[in-house]
C-alpha cells in the first residue's frame, strides 16, 4: 500500500513539471509581455526597457525558464501587477473559497448521481427509469452558464418580484452583515449563497455520474452472488446497499479523477456569473488584465489541484479495491 | 443439449439471401405503374395509397414544406441571383433546397420501385450493416438523428427563412426589448434586433465549429494514439505521459489562457479547440491498437513486408473506427458547449456576429426585464447538444457488440 502510494506520488512530479513547462511556453509564445499593460504615449521607451530589465525579461529564455521553475518550486509566485501585492498573499483566501464551492459541488454530484443511478438500475426499464434518463440527458446537455443565469432569473430575480418565501442571493458569498451574525446564521448564510452556484456547477456532472452508476449497478445486480444474497433471504435494502453497492462503487471512484477537471473548468464560468471570489474568477480577471504572474500562478494551481484530486482518487481506489494494491 | 432428429426437423428454415418470400419483398404488395405515377406527381402519395402511412406522410410533408419555403421566400431566392454579386450563403441555401427537393422526389420513387423488389437480408451482413439495423430500431437515437438533420437543414436555409436581418437595428427606441409576439417569435434584444433571426444565424457557428474542431482533434488523437500503441516502448511512454498532462489541465482554463493572450478570432478558437480535444481519442485509439497489434492479420501484413505506415493506416486504423466515431459524436456536443462558454466570456465569436454564447451574454444585463434574450439561445444549445448526445449514445449501443441485447 505504502509503495503504491509512493509510486503514485512520484508519478505526479513529472506531471506537474510538464504542466509548468506548458504554461511557461504558452505565455512566452503569445505576443506581448508583462510590460504591455504599461504601454502608453506618456511612458518613455527607456522606462519600459528598464522595467523589462528589472523583471528579468531581457535574459535568454532558458535562464528565465529555470529561474521561474526554481521560484515556483520554493513557493514564490511573484507579485501580481494588477493587485500590487504578493501572489502568495492572494492565493490562500481565493483558493479556500474555490475549494469550499468545489467540495460542496463534488459531494452533491456524487451523492445525487449515485442515488439516481441506483434508483434507475433497481427499477430498470420502468417509467421512472425512462423519465430520469431523459431528464439526466437534458441536464447533461445544458451549458452550466445558461443554467446559472436561469437559476438567477427564477430563484433570485423573479422570486423577489413574485414575493416567494425563499429567495436565493444571486452574487457574492456572504450577505452584507455577515461579520455580525452568529455562527449558525453564518453557516445558513453561506449555504444559501452556495446553493445556486453549486447546483449550476454540479448538475450536469451529476447526470453523467448517474448514467455510469446505472450501468455499473446493472452489471453487478445480475451477478450470481447477488442472487445468493437474495436466496439467503436478506432484505432487498441490504442486498442493494450492502452487497451490490460496494462493488458497483469501484468504477465510480475513478470518475472522480475524470470529473475534477470538468468541475474546475466549470467553476471558472460559474464563479464569474455569481461573483464568487474564488480562483476561477481570479483567472478570468487576471487574464483580461494581462496580469501575467497571476495568470501563471492561478492556472498552475488549478492544474495542480486536479493532479492532487487524481491522487486522492487513486488512493480511494486502492482502499476500496484490494486488487490494485497488490500488483 | 442433444438434438433429436425431431428437433432438427422442426427447426425453422433459414431465410436464404436472394430468394424473395412469396408475398412480395418486405411483405409489401407489388408496385403498379399507377403508384409510381402518383409518387412522381406528389412524392409519398404512392406510399400512402399502398398503406405505408408513416413513410409516405414524412416524404410528402418534407416535399410540401420545402416547396412552401421556396415559394414563400421567392423574393429572396430571386434576389440571390439578380444582385450585383451572388452571396455564398444565399447560393448555398438555394442549392440546399434544390438538392433536398430532388432528393425527396428521387427517394420516393426509388423506395417504391427498386427497394420494394429487393428481399430483406437477415444474415451474413457486415459489422456496419448489423450496427445500422440496431441503430434504426433505437427510437431515441433516430429522434436525435432527425433533429440533427433538421437543424443542419435549417442552418443551411437560414438566409431564406430568417424573418429579419440579424444585425439590423431599426428604430431602437420603439423596437427594443419587445416581448415574444407574432412578429418577433422570440422577442427583440437591447438593440431592437430580432432574437429569432439571431438564433437562426447563430446556429451556423455552433454547428460548424463542433464538426471542424472535433475533426481536428480526431486526426491528432488518432495519429498520437496509433503511433504510441503501435511502436510501444519509450514512444508510448513519452506520448502517453504528455497525454496525461494535457488531460489533467482543466480544458477551459487552457483555452481561456491561450485565446485571451492571442487575438480571439473564430479560426483561433476552432484550432485551439481541436488542439485541446485530442487526448481522449488518443487513449481510445491506443487501447484498440494495443489489442490489434498482435493479431494474425497484422503479423501477416508485416510478413508481407508492408511498411509501418501502411499497416497502421490501412490495416489497424480502420478497425479502431467504431469507438472513435462514437466519441466524436459525443465530442461534438461537448465542443458546442465549450464554444458557447467561450463566446459567453467574450473570447469566442465577437459581436455583432451572433452566436448562441454571445447572445446569452447579451441578455445577461437585462435578465429581469427581457428574459427571452438569454433563454432562447440557451434552449437552442440544449436542443442541439441533446440531439448529438442521443445520436452518440445510439451509435455506441449499435457499434459495441457487448451492449447489444
Amino acid at each position: 500500500m505504502i509503495s503504491y502510494l509512493l509510486r503514485r506520488l512520484l508519478g505526479a512530479i513529472p506531471l506537474l513539471l510538464g504542466i509548468l513547462t506548458l504554461i511557461f511556453f504558452i505565455i512566452n509564445i503569445a505576443p506581448g509581455d508583462p510590460t504591455a499593460r504599461y504601454f502608453n504615449p506618456n511612458v518613455a521607451p527607456e522606462v519600459i526597457e528598464q522595467m523589462r530589465r528589472n523583471l528579468g525579461l531581457d535574459r535568454p529564455l532558458h535562464i528565465q525558464y529555470f529561474s521561474w521553475l526554481r521560484s515556483f518550486a520554493t513557493g514564490d509566485f511573484g507579485h501580481s501587477f494588477g493587485q500590487m501585492r504578493p501572489i502568495s498573499e492572494i492565493l490562500p483566501i481565493v483558493l479556500w473559497n474555490t475549494i469550499q464551492l468545489m467540495l460542496v459541488a463534488v459531494v452533491m454530484i456524487f451523492v445525487l448521481g449515485m442515488l439516481i443511478g441506483i434508483l434507475q438500475a433497481v427499477r430498470q426499464y420502468s417509467a421512472a427509469d425512462n423519465v430520469l434518463t431523459v431528464i439526466a440527458l437534458f441536464f447533461y446537455s445544458m451549458p452550466s452558464f445558461w443554467l446559472a443565469l436561469m437559476l438567477i432569473l427564477v430563484f433570485s430575480l423573479k422570486a423577489s418580484q413574485w414575493g416567494w418565501p425563499i429567495q436565493f442571493p444571486a452574487s457574492q458569498m456572504t450577505s452584507v452583515g455577515y461579520e455580525f451574525m452568529g455562527a449558525g446564521e453564518q453557516l445558513t448564510d453561506r449555504l444559501m449563497h452556495m446553493a445556486m452556484p453549486a447546483l449550476a456547477l454540479g448538475i450536469g456532472s451529476a447526470a453523467g455520474i448517474a448514467r455510469y452508476m446505472r450501468g455499473s449497478m446493472l452489471e453487478v445486480i445480475h451477478q450470481d452472488y447477488i442472487r445468493t444474497a437474495r436466496a439467503k433471504g436478506l432484505s432487498e435494502r441490504t442486498v442493494i446497499f450492502k452487497h451490490a453497492l460496494r462493488n458497483a462503487l469501484i468504477p465510480i471512484i475513478t470518475l472522480l479523477g475524470l470529473y475534477l477537471p470538468v468541475v474546475m473548468s466549470g467553476s471558472v464560468v460559474v464563479e464569474t456569473i455569481f461573483a464568487w471570489p474564488g480562483m476561477g474568477r481570479l483567472i478570468v480577471d487576471s487574464i483580461f488584465q494581462r496580469d501575467y504572474p497571476l495568470v501563471m500562478a492561478t492556472s498552475f494551481i488549478a492544474a495542480a489541484l486536479v493532479v492532487l484530486g487524481n491522487l486522492v482518487a487513486d488512493v480511494l481506489y486502492a482502499v476500496v479495491d484490494p486488487r490494485i494494491r497488490t500488483d | 443439449m442433444v438434438q433429436s432428429p425431431a428437433d432438427l426437423e422442426f427447426s425453422p428454415p433459414e431465410p436464404v439471401a436472394g430468394v424473395a418470400p412469396a408475398a412480395g419483398a418486405r411483405g409489401r404488395t407489388p408496385v403498379s405503374t399507377g403508384h409510381l405515377v402518383l409518387s412522381a406527381v406528389l412524392p409519398g402519395a404512392g406510399h400512402i395509397v399502398r398503406g405505408e402511412w408513416v413513410g409516405g406522410a414524412m416524404l410528402g410533408f418534407t416535399w410540401a414544406s420545402l416547396l412552401a419555403v421556396l415559394f414563400l421566400t421567392w423574393d429572396r431566392v430571386a434576389a440571390v441571383f439578380t444582385g450585383p454579386r451572388v452571396p455564398v450563403d444565399g447560393a448555398l441555401a438555394v442549392g440546399t433546397i434544390a438538392v433536398l427537393l430532388a432528393g425527396t422526389w428521387a427517394w420516393s420513387l426509388y423506395d417504391l420501385a427498386v427497394r420494394a423488389k429487393r428481399p430483406v437480408r437477415k444474415y451474413g451482413d457486415s459489422q456496419w450493416a448489423i450496427a445500422g439495423r440496431h441503430f434504426k430500431r433505437n427510437r431515441m437515437a433516430m429522434a436525435g438523428l432527425m433533429v440533427m438533420l433538421i437543424l443542419y437543414a435549417v442552418t443551411l436555409l437560414t438566409p431564406l427563412i430568417a424573418p429579419y436581418d440579424p444585425t439590423a437595428q431599426g428604430n431602437i427606441v420603439e423596437t427594443r426589448y419587445l416581448s415574444p409576439s407574432f412578429e418577433h417569435p422570440m422577442g427583440t434584444d437591447k438593440f431592437g434586433r430580432d432574437v429569432f433571426s439571431r438564433v437562426l444565424y447563430g446556429s451556423r457557428i455552433s454547428l460548424t465549429i463542433g464538426f471542424i474542431a472535433v475533426g481536428l482533434g480526431v486526426v491528432i488523437g488518432g495519429a498520437v494514439g496509433a503511433i504510441a500503441g503501435y511502436f510501444g516502448r519509450w514512444t508510448d511512454t513519452v506520448l502517453m505521459r504528455f497525454t496525461d498532462m494535457m488531460l489533467s489541465f482543466p480544458r477551459l482554463i487552457l483555452l481561456i489562457v491561450i485565446i485571451a493572450l492571442f487575438e480571439p478570432t473564430i479560426w483561433l478558437v476552432v484550432f485551439v479547440l481541436g488542439l485541446t480535444g485530442w487526448m481522449s481519442v488518443a487513449r481510445i485509439v491506443r487501447g484498440e491498437v494495443l489489442s490489434l497489434r498482435g493479431r494474425e492479420f497484422v503479423q501477416a501484413a508485416k510478413v508481407l513486408g508492408m511498411s509501418d505506415s501502411r499497416i497502421i493506416t490501412r490495416h489497424i486504423l480502420p478497425n479502431t473506427l467504431a469507438p472513435v466515431i462514437v466519441y466524436a459524436t459525443l465530442g461534438i456536443g461537448t465542443t458546442i458547449l465549450i464554444e458557447a462558454t467561450l463566446s459567453f466570456l467574450g473570447l469566442g465569436v465577437q459581436p455583432p456576429t451572433p452566436s448562441w454564447g454571445n447572445m446569452i451574454a447579451d441578455g445577461r444585463d437585462a435578465l429581469l426585464t427581457a428574459w427571452w434574450i438569454s433563454t432562447f439561445p440557451g434552449l437552442a444549445i440544449v436542443l442541439t447538444v441533446t440531439a448529438f448526445n442521443l445520436l452518440g449514445d445510439g451509435l455506441r449501443d449499435a457499434l459495441d457488440p457487448r451492449l447489444r441485447t
